[in-house]
Order: structure tokens, then sequence, then C-alpha cells
């Protein structure tokens, strides 16, 4: 066999670890040589980082073969390496889209059902797993097992939203959506701060099927946590005909920038900019749904915006019991930190998902870019304290940070999701560098 | 427009991209291969990325008792062919390949003998409707003796000798054989080898061959830079080949 030179992985954070990623499009054959898959790498944190240097990684990318489409009911089942994009470049014609889209479209179906990620349209959709009709796992004693919320439940709620450690899943089937055009009635409306923005996105909840906000996480006081919120519905054929969205052509950042160039000064500037140019405060268009769903895949490898030294994003959700002050107290902390964020999100939750571990609850989350400084870990353990006396928790597609015992006290949820690993992974064959870090995996 | 076009090896890397480059163009399609079971998925992922239809009928490489029928099934359902591409083949490293006798031996014969005789069976089939491309994945490996392509390298060297002679006798009467290049492309074939500069991607790879059969071009080195690439080490005397590790 050839022994490839173990390489630095990493996450979208830019945190690497040294591993062997091997591709190829049988990824049952494959699934017994490694102990993680790993897809397009889009997950932020160590989750889809080997747990030990030099371990050998799956890498799904290959297996990307479409395998049924039923293009009357929506339904299809795919190889889970099959990118978002290569799926809507097939579908979008035949205008059906997937029924929940994270903030890109570089992922893959795997690692979709592995992080069970969430969109715009949360409050009304909930997360992908909720989609997910059926799995094909290949589980850690070499079976390939078929589940489904009625055959084997428990793999299936494990492996939705289980980070990949329940097995290496190789096909996902779950239902598109019909869309009545491809594009997107957008309104933004200018928020002059965290409160407003939390009732805002209760408000439009009832009449706009996505939503999210930009904070500007910097400029505190009266004004901290103002921004701009985005809501959108799906356009009908004689909008798009009335105003057709503008084509966009995606950029690349070819260079790391220096880590000096996001600042407080500079990330300031932009943020000013940025809120004070929306005028006038509500804005109506019909925009593309690359330009709504996807903004930031515009530039590829915006990663590389941080420096070498990368960044973390620190996602939590706070639960309505809250109350409307929490996401003002998070905001208020980080900026007393210090911790300047380039972007920040928010939005509002309106259901749990129906993994196990899956991160959402009904609430309000922030999701906020954090560029690694040394004091990143003590920025995190902060911000986790605050998060766990308000009863939220993190999202682990995103995290680096958290220890294994901020985790137990955030999700009591962790104990039943080790008990279904006992009976299908009693020696922990599956594991990645974050389940060393949160769940007591030997490394 | 309707292309019908048969890919010998369409389950994966390289053939793979090129069946999905012509399920983009409406084509259908006929799918020959080793695994009945990796056919169907292929067949109903062509299909789902815009091919007209797919039918597919195994063919293994080392069995040239399959050529025959195989190619049967596959002209009765199509009709007309537009295409045949032949993207099957076995691959080794030249230290693979040096410690297992019978390993070398496989791929020298699956590359080479095995091959050349299904375009023989092929080429019969299209110059009976007096049209066609045959399009044969080569390699760059076989452009000159080089350190590590010892034995792959020779078989297809063999083989782009085999292509190039085709075309000179069969242009004239309707047939275009077509000989693939491919320089070093990302694929599980290549999977844990080094990637030189200039490695290419499968998508690039079958775009260039396409085009080359709409242009009627008897060569393609893909991705494009390994023309100029090899045009240098072609041209390299023995006495630097002898040092230099490529």
């Amino acid at each position: 066999m050839r022994a490839p030179r173990p390489t630095r992985l990493q996450g979208w954070g830019r945190q690497s670890r040294l591993g062997i990623e091997r591709r190829g499009e049988d990824l049952e054959r494959l699934g017994a040589v490694a102990r993680l898959s790993r897809g397009l790498g889009r997950s932020y944190g160590d989750s889809s980082l080997p747990a030990a240097d030099g371990e050998i990684v799956l890498n799904t990318t290959l297996a990307d073969r479409i395998l049924a489409f039923d293009e009357a009911t929506g339904l299809v089942r795919a190889e889970a390496g099959l990118s978002l994009v290569d799926l809507h470049r097939i579908t979008l014609p035949k205008l059906m889209f997937s029924p929940v889209t994270p903030g890109t479209q570089f992922v893959t179906l795997g690692g979709m059902v592995a992080a069970d990620v969430h969109g715009k349209n949360q409050h009304t959709a909930g997360n992908f797993g909720d989609h997910v009709t059926k799995l094909r796992v290949r589980v850690a004693d070499g079976r390939v097992i078929e589940c489904s919320p009625d055959e084997h439940p428990d793999l299936f709620s494990a492996t939705i939203g289980g980070m990949g450690l329940t097995g290496h899943i190789l096909e996902v089937e779950f239902r598109l959506e019909r869309i009545p055009s491809a594009a997107i009635v957008q309104e933004s409306v200018r928020i002059a701060n965290v409160d407003e923005f939390q009732e805002e996105l209760e408000a439009s909840a009832k009449e706009w099927p996505f939503s999210m906000g930009w904070i500007d996480a910097i400029t505190g006081g009266a004004s901290l946590g103002r921004g701009v919120l985005y809501r959108g519905r799906w356009a009908t054929p004689e909008e798009v005909a009335g105003s057709p969205p503008r084509r966009r052509r995606a950029a690349r950042l070819p260079v790391d920038f220096p880590s000096w160039v996001l600042n407080p000064a500079s990330i300031r500037a932009f943020n000013a900019l940025k809120y004070h140019s929306h005028v006038p405060r509500v804005q109506r268009r019909v925009v593309g749904i690359e330009e709504f769903f996807y903004p930031l895949d515009a530039i590829h490898d915006w990663h590389r915006m941080y420096g070498a030294r990368g960044f973390t994003q620190y996602q939590c959700v706070l639960p309505r019991r809250a109350g409307k002050g929490s996401a003002r107290r998070v905001l208020t902390l980080l900026s007393n930190l210090g911790a300047a964020s380039f972007l920040c999100v928010i939005k509002d939750f309106g259901r749990e998902g129906r993994g196990i571990l899956s991160f959402p609850t009904p609430g309000i989350t922030l999701a906020i870019d954090i560029p690694i400084r040394p004091d990143t870990p003590d920025v995190v353990r902060a911000l986790n304290a605050l998060v766990l006396e308000l009863g939220g928790r993190v999202y682990l597609a995103k995290d680096s940070f958290t220890t294994a015992d901020e985790l137990a006290r955030m999700d009591p949820r962790v104990e039943e999701f080790q008990r279904v690993r006992e009976v299908w992974d009693p020696e922990r064959r599956f594991r990645s560098a974050q389940s060393v870090r949160l769940l007591g995996d030997s490394p | 427009m309707n292309e019908k076009v048969i890919v010998f090896g369409a389950t994966r890397g390289m053939g793979r991209a090129l069946a999905r480059a012509y399920a983009a163009r409406g084509a259908s399609l006929y799918l020959l291969g080793r695994n009945e079971a990796e056919l169907a998925r292929s067949a109903a992922d062509l299909v789902a990325r815009g091919a007209r239809d797919c039918g597919y009928v195994r063919c293994d490489l080392e069995d040239a008792r399959d050529f025959a029928p195989a190619l049967d099934a596959a002209f009765s359902a199509l009709g007309q062919v537009d295409v045949v591409a032949v993207t099957a083949g076995l691959f080794a490293t030249q230290e693979e390949l040096e410690k297992d006798r019978s390993l070398a031996a496989r791929v020298l014969q699956a590359d080479f003998t095995q091959t050349v005789l299904f375009c023989e069976e092929a080429k019969d089939r299209l110059l009976g409707q007096r049209r066609g491309a045959l399009v044969v994945f080569s390699s760059v490996a076989g452009e000159r003796g080089r350190k590590p392509v010892v034995l792959y390298g020779a078989a297809k060297a063999g083989l782009s000798r085999y292509l190039e002679g085709l075309d000179h006798r069969h242009r004239a009467d309707g047939l275009l054989v077509v000989a693939v290049k491919p320089g070093f492309v990302r694929t599980s074939m290549t999977e844990g080898l080094e990637p030189p500069p200039f490695a290419g991607e499968p998508d690039e790879v079958a775009r260039d061959v396409v085009r080359a059969v709409e242009r009627g071009l008897p060569e393609v080195y893909s991705p494009w830079p390994w023309r100029y690439v090899m045009g240098v080490i072609r041209a390299l005397p023995r006495a630097v080949m002898r040092r230099v590790k490529f």
C-alpha cells in the first residue's frame, strides 16, 4: 500500500491537526480503515479532525452520486459526499430546493446530517435532520445499517447531530421542497439595538419563513447589538419577472491576511459603514438564492481573512425562559471581555431538533466570530459560564474551546447520546479531536 | 442533439466525470463495467444529472469474452452511437508493480492487450456505421520512459501508438480516434500519491475531452499545461532523464 504522509487537516476556523485524509468512491470499503468521516471541512472547530495526530480520516467527497430523485415528490437519496451546491445545480432548474440550508452551499449531505444544520427558516422548518427520511450508516462492527424513525430509531436520532461519532454516514435520503421561483423577496430593516432585534425577530417569525440578523458586536451602550435584520420569502414568478435578481460571480481570497488587518478599529469602521449606509431603514427587493442564503460563499476561502491563527465561532442558543434581555447580556459580556468580533449573527429558533444532540431549542441564537488570540480560551470560559447560567448551550459544529465539564453541565442529553454509542460502538472506534476534548474518548 | 455515448469505466474517476459531462448535455448513455450494482447506482446518478436515459451491462476489461456481447447490447440499445469512450484501466505504482509480478502481468495485460482488443471490437462497429468517435484514455506516462512509471508507462506507450495508427488508418473511413493523455489527475486511482504541479480535477479532463470530440482532435492533453510539460520531457536528452527523478 501507498503510505501517504500526514498533512495538516483544518477545520474552517483553521485550527489543525496532523492526519491522513483518504478519498475514494467506496465509503463502505474505506470505512474499515478510518475512525471518522469528513466532508468539505466546513465545521469550524475540531469535529472533523482526527482524535490523535496521524490518524486516518475518510474524506467522503468522491462519494457523490444521486441514487434516486423523484421529481414528483422531491424525495432524493444520495451518497453522503454529495455537496449541496452540486445537488442544487441539478434540482434548481426543476424548482426544487433543500428544505433547510446552512449559510454555505459548500457542505456535504453527510456533514449536514452529522451537524444537524439549521438555516434562516429554523423557526418554521426546523433542522435538516427533520427532513431526513432514512440514513445508511456503516457502524463500528462493520455492519451497514439502514435507519429511520422506524428502523433502529436510536441510531437514527444519535446520528442526526451526532458529529460523525456513531459511524460512517454512507447515504442520506430526504425530501426537497418545491419552490415557486429561484429567488427571494428580501426585506432588510435597520435595527437600533439587540433588544429591538429580539422583538423584531419574534414578530417577523409569523409572516416570514426566513429571517436572520447581522449585528455590530463592537458598538456598545444604548446601540449595543444594532444591526440589520434580513427577512425573506420565496418570490412568485411574477415578482421575479418584474425585477430579476442580479447575477453574482464568486471571488477568491488568494492569500492569508496578516493578523492585524482585522483589528478593533477596522472592524468598528466596517460595522459603522454597514449600519449607517442602510438607508432607508426598511428596504425591499428581489434577490437571488446565492445572495440571500450564501453571502459568504461569494468569497471562496473567506476564512483566510483571519490570518494563519484563524478564528473560532462562538454560537450559543439562549432558551426563551432566559427572557428578553438574555442576548444583551451575552453581547455586554463580549464587549467587556474586549473580544472584537467581525461577524456576529442573531437568529430565533422555533423548535428542538430530532437528533439527541441537535443544537437548536426555542429561543435566540448568537453566532460570534472571534479571531484567535492567546486569551480566546478564557473568553469562551466566561461566555460559557453565562450561557450555563441562562440555561443555554453551544453548537458543536462550531465549537473549539468548550470543556467536557462545561458540556456535561450545559447538555444533560450527552448521557443519552453516550448510552446509544455504548450500544453501537462500545469500544469507541468512532472518535474525533472534538470527542476526545468533550466526551472523554481516549486519543 | 441527443448524443449517444457508451462509457466503459464510468463508475469512478475520470470515466464518471466524462459520463456526467455527457449527461449534463442530455445524452443517451450506456455504461459498461465490472460490477453490476455499481453500474446501477451510476446509471441512476446520470439520469438525475440530465441523461435522457442510461442502460448498462456487465463487462470486465480483464475478460475479452465480455467485449463483443457487451458492445452488441450497447449498440442495439442506442442505435447509432456517437462516442465509445474507454476509461477503464488498472493502475499501480512502479514500486507496487516491482514487488508483485502477477499484479504487473495484470496491469500490462489490461492496459495494453485487453484495451486494444476492446477497441478492435468497438472500431468494427463504429466503422460499420461509417461514423463515430472512439475515445480512449491513455496517459502522459506513455510519452517517455521514466523512472516512476516504467511498467505502467510501457503499457500506455503501446496503447498510444496503437491509437495513433488507428487514427491514420481509419480517419478517411469516418472514424475519429481520440487518444486522451491525462496528466496527474486527483482521483481515487492516484489517491495517496503526492500531487505534482498542474495536478488536475476529473471534471476538467471531461470538459477537455468533450471539446476534443466536437472539434475532431486526435489527441488531448489534459489539464492543458501537460502538453507543454510533456513536450519538454520528450526533448530532454537521455543523459538528463537518467539523472532526474520524474
